[in-house]
């Protein structure tokens, strides 16, 4: 699904990614761990185009995608959720859904002044699929509400939602637990079984070490900005370079 | 060199040094609160229309400077406590917004109690040519230069040395962390108004009796200090008197050698072309974003 | 509390209830536009009745970038003045058909507007209100200073606005002119808000990051947003420089941006009607400060940051807001 190969950033003189490269096989659960710093996010803002590598290419479906902006990617099908919330507060909760889907429906200006045909047509049965979407994720309570006025938790279910509106076939969740409670976090790994059942493969940053076991397919570890380890979640569970700089101090992660 | 050549410098720097008390005005306050103030203008003609006016009205010359710095000061004052304060976390549009709005009060009020016309100012000294490598300078000139020379090292020591200059950086860094250390956030954005008010009425006045003031001289005055402190890089004190002298210089020898009429369009042509190039000024550090 | 006319009880059906609010807020712009001119007793009424509703076309305009689309324009009445001075001296001094110099006109504004975006769209903040700003005083200057075309801070006069031999003379034939256009601009923006592309552009307001990881060339948009708004300011331009018969510098400098700024952010950033409202009220209280000096500019500094500092949203939204207190709860 997804090739990493050699990928590096650096910051003036800072290596936040330092010559990363793993595999994401298609239809799985596929989990970056690692403490604070060790480049996961700076890892996911260079696989979804917000930054540019400085060294390294990503590929996907076997096309490389390294360099091309990220408003591109939705359309190819990968999508992504942030660790600080990027929700727009100044539109109502299922407008952020629809947004999801911009690359899928028809976004021209003329078309949307004058109302052609086609447009309300599909709009309308984007706004049919975003209630079903936020539905699915937990969301229902909101429908009608205006995002400004939604709590943490539902914001995080929202991000989900609307990244699932662009019909991804990857989809990468930055630490999609952070700030939930405990039934919100049970909740957050059913949604993410059922995606992959749907057929969309899932990316995984988080630091919430019980879901991570118990979702992925496979873990990659990161530290340092490199690559520390790469496995199924029992083989990194034994791995003693993982024990050593990571999970020995497990419940307090820096 | 020519005469000629020489002349347009002279002015230039004159200028410039006008440019880069109007820059410093900005910059104090973007630090202390993010807000560019597009009121700074009228902090200038305030003081200098105040002083006029008392002149003309008798009071003797150094008592009307006084009064016209603390005139602009107080308005600083208020414009904080009423106005810009009472918007915290507001959006940058927002505080600009504001500020536009006191500056619109300000001017239109001048514009009621002192009518339309120009007003002047006698020179400090006297009105006398002096004569420079072929080239000439009013002793005003001279006295613009050395005030705002000693303004500018003034606040270099006020930021550096004093305890209350050193809190007033501190909190422009990191207004949380200075607030935890007991710095009074508020205050030093109340301070930040007040001193830019007074640096910009100073440089009012020591103009005026080179070019007159009216109740919209504010307006081009405060919107190249704007340039020349975005030239500089908003909120650097260095940046602002580069960028002020730069713009002062390009603009005379722009009056001396292209057209007189197109010098107000030399600094949003300037600042058009460093924003393209390094949009976080000529000496600004560059901006990183976290997502 | 508060009851709009026509708001009480009215059955709505099966319609979903914002198709309902658009309609019967355009039915009743358009009850208003129709009925208004019996009302006016002279054309100094219509007269101002005509500058409002071309103040309220350019306050939806800039509204639409400013208030929708998040991007300040401090300069936005220097696009006015290029459509005004564009047909002004096409049709004076090369004898070009009104029309062809509006479309002229507009053509260079979108055009040079496009290349502007291009850099200064890059910037954000401060430092977009500082380039917006210097491209308006910057026009302004350039109107002031070639005085062989423009006729220098004086001005030039402009000749009537006539379409395949038919003339347009006088006040009320202009409002019917006028009265169709803003109402076409305001359902044409309307339409826009509430397609994807309009989604679009509220998006990239709220979070640039959002939008883009969402498919939106944010780039690409701002632009597009951008060059729609001059564009449309230019045309507007005409149009007033043809009906004012006299333009001089003054229609595109500072002091004009300033006040479609004030338009939007005091009638309510992001709403239609919040321009239109603004626009009629500001447009109108010079009319009653007429001779007094220096106290417009005051009421429209008081204006602007009293409404900053205590309807940061602006009149409409806040009322409308204040108009549906049990449901805006879950709003």
């Amino acid at each position: 699904m997804l090739t990493v190969d050699h990928l590096s950033k650096s910051f003036g003189g800072i290596h936040a990614v330092q010559d990363v490269g793993f595999h994401i096989p298609a239809g799985s659960v596929y989990s970056v761990i690692g403490p604070n710093g060790a480049g996961k996010t700076t890892l996911f803002n260079l696989i979804s185009g917000l930054y540019t590598p400085t060294a390294g290419s990503v590929k996907f479906e076997g096309a490389e995608i390294t360099g091309i902006p990220p408003h591109s990617l939705a359309r190819m099908g990968i999508s992504r959720t942030f660790q600080n919330l990027q929700v727009c507060k100044n539109l109502s909760a299922i407008e952020n859904v629809m947004v999801g889907a911009h690359s899928r429906l028809n976004s021209g200006m003329f078309a949307g002044m004058f109302r052609f045909p086609g447009i309300v047509r599909s709009d309308r049965a984007c706004k049919e699929r975003a209630v079903d979407l936020m539905t699915q994720v937990g969301c229902k309570a909101y429908i009608d509400a205006h995002a400004s006025a939604m709590p943490y938790g539902a914001l995080k279910k929202l991000e989900v939602a609307r990244a699932l509106a662009s019909e991804p076939r990857l989809l990468f969740l930055d630490e999609p637990a952070a700030g939930l409670n405990h039934t919100e976090t049970h909740d957050m790994a059913l949604l993410v079984g059922e995606l992959v059942r749907l057929g969309i493969t899932v990316v995984v940053v988080e630091h919430d070490m019980k879901l991570v076991m118990n979702i992925s397919h496979r873990i990659l570890v990161l530290n340092y900005g490199q690559k520390l380890a790469e496995g199924t979640p029992e083989e990194i569970r034994k791995n003693p370079d993982v024990i050593a700089a990571y999970l020995g101090g497990d419940e307090d992660e820096e | 060199m020519s005469p000629e050549f020489i002349q347009f410098i002279l002015s230039g720097i004159t200028l410039g040094a006008t440019y880069t008390l109007a820059a410093l005005g900005f910059s104090m306050i973007f630090n202390a609160s993010g807000v560019i103030n597009f009121a700074q203008g009228e902090f200038i003609m305030i003081g200098g229309m105040c002083a006029s006016v008392l002149v003309s009205a008798g009071i003797p010359l150094p008592l009307a400077c006084i009064v016209g710095v603390m005139a602009a000061g107080l308005i600083g004052y208020l414009m904080e406590r009423l106005a810009v304060g009472q918007c915290r976390d507001a959006e940058v549009a927002t505080l600009i917004l504001v500020t536009i709005g006191v500056s619109m009060i300000v001017r239109g009020l001048t514009e009621i109690f002192f009518g339309k016309a120009n007003h002047g100012l006698p020179h400090f000294s006297s009105d006398k040519p002096i004569e420079i490598a072929g080239a000439t300078i009013l002793p005003q000139s001279l006295w613009v230069l050395a005030v705002s020379a000693l303004i500018v090292v003034g606040l270099k020591l006020f930021f550096s040395r004093t305890q209350l200059g050193k809190g007033m950086l501190a909190a422009s860094y990191d207004r949380l962390a200075a607030q935890l250390v007991g710095i009074d956030v508020r205050r030093v954005l109340t301070l930040s108004f007040i001193l830019s008010a007074l640096i910009g009425a100073f440089g009012g006045i020591l103009v005026t009796p080179i070019s007159t003031v009216a109740y919209d001289t504010g307006i081009m005055l405060g919107l190249k200090g704007f340039v020349a402190a975005t030239l500089g890089g908003l909120g650097s004190g260095s940046g602002a008197v580069f960028g002020g002298l730069l713009l002062g210089l390009v603009e005379a020898l722009t009056a001396g050698y292209v057209s007189s009429a197109y010098k107000d369009a030399v600094p949003f042509v300037m600042v058009f072309i460093v924003m393209v190039l390094r949009p976080q000024g000529l000496l600004g550090a560059k901006p990183t974003d976290r997502i | 509390m508060i009851k709009l006319p026509g708001a009480n009880g009215v059955d709505s059906g099966s319609l979903p209830e914002e198709v309902v609010n658009r309609f019967r807020g355009l039915a009743a712009l358009a009850a208003v536009l129709i009925i208004l001119p019996a009302f006016l007793p002279n054309t100094f009424y219509v007269d101002v009745a005509n500058r409002v509703a071309i103040l309220a076309m350019n306050a939806i305009m800039l509204n639409l970038l400013m208030g929708y689309t998040g991007q300040i324009s401090l300069g936005h009445a220097g696009f006015f003045g290029l459509g005004a001075y564009g047909s002004a001296i096409l049709t004076a001094r090369y004898n070009v058909p009104p029309l062809g110099g509006l479309i002229l006109s507009a053509v260079v504004t979108a055009l040079l507007s496009w290349a502007v975006a291009r850099v200064i769209l890059r910037l954000r903040g401060h430092y977009l209100a500082m380039a917006t700003l210097g491209l308006g005083v910057i026009i302004t200057i350039v109107l002031t200073n070639e005085a062989q075309w423009t006729g220098g801070p004086d001005g030039m006069p402009v000749g009537r606005f006539s379409v395949l031999g038919y003339s347009l003379a006088g006040e009320r034939q202009w409002y019917w002119v006028f009265a169709v256009l803003l109402f076409a601009t305001v359902v044409i923006t309307q339409n826009l808000i509430n397609s994807p592309a309009g989604r679009a552009l509220q998006a990239l307001h709220g979070s640039e990051v959002a939008a883009t990881v969402a498919g939106v060339d944010v780039r690409r948009r701002k632009m597009d947003v951008f060059v729609l708004s001059a564009t449309v300011s230019s045309i507007l331009g005409s149009l007033g420089a043809h009906y004012f018969g006299y333009i001089n510098p003054g229609i595109a400098d500072f002091v004009q941006s300033t006040e479609l700024v004030i338009i939007v952010v005091f009638g309510g950033m992001a709403s239609i009607y919040g321009a239109l409202i603004g626009a009629v009220i500001i447009g109108i209280l010079p009319q009653f400060l007429a001779g007094y000096d220096g106290w417009d500019v005051v009421a429209f500094g008081v204006i602007l940051a009293a409404t900053m500092i205590f309807l940061p949203r602006g009149l409409v939204p806040s009322l409308a807001a204040a108009m549906r207190p049990k449901r805006g709860a879950t709003c």
